[in-house]
């Protein structure tokens, strides 16, 4: 009998809950990130201004099993600590109607931002956002907001090819090491790739990636294999196998899960990775990770909402402000490598070097004058915009979302995935 | 052991049961339920240390804290209804067609290629029309292909129709590359966006469409299957087919007609998850309850008015789990565990209900 009442009281509450809809669920949040404003004065000392009214909310395609989602998830903790805010997360939610729910749901729930981590979600976060005028919505690696002309949707990228070439003169630092201790000839200095789609942003990457090998080892060749998933750990892991029994030295990746590099390390196949560090499982032939941190973008959103200003529509992150990283060096790195990385960084800190200059890569044997990039998304794939500017291609400039999607020359593509 | 006995009789023995009283029944089935959110309890306390009333109290949030989840969870049963409405037919032929997810799948396709195609090439109500005929059809004919083959060569339609299933992915797959946006991405996004057209038109708010249609879908089952011709041809075919032979009945041809409309039924499914909830398609888009349909209607005993009940039961664990797995910070496959647990309850609670299960009397024992 006492349980009934209890959970007929349970009901009744949650019944009252409902019945108060927004109102209530503000005052809630105004009530809960006050006391988090207490306990943050008091374990942080300093006097930082902590907001009394704002929620943010997340939705992520998987979750922290995916090394993608979870850097984003790790720097969603990060940002809102910041601000002393309770982030609200939804996992697991795929690119289809449930990503609207999920967003309409967190707006409802009276969140002030709603942040989308995955490609596929854009076009729901749009409809929400045509909803909810007053919610902020977020999209990263989106390539609609620049068009959309919604105020209050908004997509972000950063330069991760930049992040790239300096993980490809680490893989180049290592081949080189190999080559000069005579376990590989120069000619032999191939790599493999493990890509999830054909897709710009998995292009763009594998390119810039292959041009800082490149800088170090002018010999250097690579293979491109395609799983068509962005999470699929069987098909990256026989992947690799493929790409290693192909004669492939060394390994790299664009795709989510820790299936290339457990193969790797199963084959003692030196390799660098995307998202975050694998050490964790390849301890002995992790090289370096390139990775974007969105927590400078993420704290511009909440300051920006707090202030009252304006959110770019299209925000691309970069090395100076933090938002393109290399990990640690894992322990298959070559010596000297660190150094390597910080003099190619500082120059492109100093814009010096450009990853995309046409003076170090042909496509069909020719040196590029010219690329119309797809920048505008729409069905007919119209490449519309001339993006080769000083002589380099100016990848993220027209658009935060990499465009770049040529196949240049000592790239081989085993197979495509559209 | 049983040397030592006096008789042989076994510890536990289990008959076939006369047919339970229904309240007999539906009590089995409440106990079901009840043992198994005390399972699911037990099992959630375990891991987030939290009282289980605060548990079952998320579980009631997740399916109807907010009208819109109310209103998502009406959606999501009335989707589920079509489906598990559209097998039943077949199921009550005792023709095992668990090709409900390729035939909704090949509706759903059916009509993102009208809406793609000449979604801008003819007037929105034409428009519509084309791809209720379409959808209706491709579905009907994912039906169909499995019953001529039982009709004519007695093949097995367990294995045609699950193949069928692989069929319809893969075409779904293929065109994904096809009509992809932008070029790569493996993925097509809301179909007309800008126009919506295609999209089918809203009763109120977006969510009531699929569940009007559930409810018809519904009424007019149950009458077919109760009171029409055709309906008691199928109870027949489904008793035995022989008797169904010897009083003059077309086994063929009623294997056909009721796989037809079987499959119809599941690209109205498909019709409604395009063009009236996710404008897109996906592999992904019937999200295996072309199978959960198959537990639904049996759950039912094909009965169209029951299986209201029985649809909105799984999802509203469904919803409940997932709620759980968000608020307590678990990662999702907790709450597939919990509608594990639930499943199992309830699927195994039917054995209790057909089987009697007596232990040996305890005077016979002997020590």
């Amino acid at each position: 009998m006492k349980k009934f009442t209890a959970l007929l009281l349970s009901m009744v509450m949650v019944a009252s809950l409902a019945a108060c809809g927004n109102t209530a669920s503000t005052a809630e949040s105004t009530e809960t990130s006050a006391v988090e404003t207490e306990t943050s004065v008091e374990t942080e000392a300093e006097a930082e201004v902590v907001p009394a009214d704002i929620q943010v909310g997340f939705i992520f395609l998987h979750d922290e099993n995916s090394t993608y989602d979870l850097n984003f998830i790790n720097a969603a903790k990060e940002a809102c600590a910041k601000f002393g805010i309770e982030p609200i997360m939804k996992t697991n939610i795929p690119e289809g109607q449930e990503c609207y729910e999920a967003a309409a749901e967190l707006a409802d729930a009276g969140c002030d931002i709603v942040f989308a981590d995955s490609f596929g979600h854009e076009d729901y976060m749009i409809e929400a956002a045509k909803e909810y005028p007053d919610v902020q919505f977020a999209h990263a690696t989106g390539t609609k907001a620049h068009t959309e002309g919604l105020p209050n949707y908004h997509n972000a990228f950063a330069s991760i090819y930049d992040g790239r070439y300096l993980a490809g003169i680490a893989a180049g630092m290592k081949l080189q090491e190999m080559i000069n201790d005579g376990t590989i000839t120069p000619e032999q200095a191939k790599i493999g790739y493990i890509g999830a789609y054909t897709y710009a942003e998995v292009m763009s990457g594998y390119t810039s990636f292959f041009l800082g090998v490149r800088s170090i080892v002018p010999t250097a060749t690579m293979e491109v294999t395609f799983t068509g998933s962005w999470y699929d750990e069987t098909a990256e892991k026989e992947g690799a196998q493929k790409l290693i029994d192909n004669g492939c030295v060394l390994i790299s990746q664009h795709a989510d899960s820790m299936g290339a590099p457990t193969a790797c390390e199963t084959a003692g196949v030196p390799n660098v990775s995307y998202n975050g560090s694998t050490a964790s499982v390849a301890p002995n032939t992790f090289i370096v990770s390139s990775r974007i941190n969105w927590v400078p973008y993420m704290t511009l959103l909440i300051e920006s909402v707090l202030n009252g200003t304006e959110i770019p529509a299209d925000y691309t992150g970069t090395i100076a402000d933090g938002s393109v990283e290399l990990t640690a060096l894992g322990g298959a790195a070559a010596e000297g490598t660190q150094e390597a990385i910080d003099a190619a960084k500082a120059e492109i800190v100093a814009g010096n070097l450009h990853v995309f200059d046409t003076t170090t890569f042909t496509v069909g044997g020719e040196t590029l004058t010219s690329f119309l990039a797809d920048v505008d998304s729409d069905a007919n794939y119209e490449h519309e915009t001339e993006v080769i500017e000083n002589g380099y291609v100016a990848e993220s400039k027209f658009r935060s979302a990499p465009y770049f999607d040529l196949e240049i020359d000592g790239i081989t593509l085993l197979d495509r995935v559209y | 052991m049983s040397k030592n006995n006096t008789n042989n009789e076994p510890l536990i023995h289990i008959s076939k049961r006369d047919v339970l009283p229904w309240h007999k029944a539906w009590g089995v089935r409440a106990l079901a339920i009840l043992a198994a959110l005390v399972v699911c309890a037990i099992v959630s306390v375990a891991l987030t240390g939290d009282n289980p009333i605060s548990i079952y109290k998320t579980i009631f949030v997740g399916a109807f804290g907010t009208a819109r989840k109310t209103w998502v969870t009406l959606q999501s049963v009335s989707i589920l209804l079509i489906i598990s409405l559209a097998l039943t037919p077949a199921y009550k032929m005792r023709f095992w067609n668990i090709g409900g997810e390729g035939q909704v799948l090949v509706g759903a396709l059916a009509t993102a290629a009208c809406m793609i195609v000449i979604g801008d090439k003819v007037p929105n109500g034409v428009l519509i029309l084309i791809m209720v005929v379409s959808s209706i059809g491709a579905g009907a004919v994912w039906g169909l292909i499995p019953a001529i083959f039982k009709a004519k060569w007695n093949t097995n339609e367990t294995l045609a129709t699950l193949m069928m299933n692989y069929i319809a992915t893969q075409l779904v797959a293929y065109y994904t590359v096809v009509w992809e946006v932008p070029k790569g991405s493996g993925k097509i996004g809301i179909i007309n966006q800008q126009t919506n057209a295609g999209w089918l038109p809203q009763l109120g708010n977006k969510y009531l469409l699929s569940i009007v249609v559930a409810l018809i879908i519904t009424v007019a089952l149950y009458i077919y299957l109760k009171y029409s011709k055709h309906g008691y041809e199928v109870t027949v075919v489904g008793e035995s087919e022989r008797t169904a032979q010897y009083v003059g009945m077309k086994v063929n041809k009623i294997i056909i007609r009721t796989m037809l409309l079987s499959g119809a039924l599941c690209g109205v499914a498909g019709l409604l998850l395009v063009g009236g909830i996710n404008h897109t398609v996906t592999t992904t888009i019937a999200n295996g309850q072309g199978f959960t349909a198959v537990m639904v209607s049996w759950l039912a005993k094909f009965n169209p008015i029951t299986m209201i009940f029985t649809s909105f039961l799984i999802i509203f664990l469904e919803r409940g789990a997932g709620e759980i797995s968000t608020v307590f910070g678990l990662n999702h496959s907790f709450s597939d565990i919990l509608t594990g647990i639930i499943l199992f309850f309830i699927i195994g609670c039917e054995f209790f209900i057909s089987y009697k299960v007596s232990f040996r009397k305890k005077e016979k024992e002997a020590k």
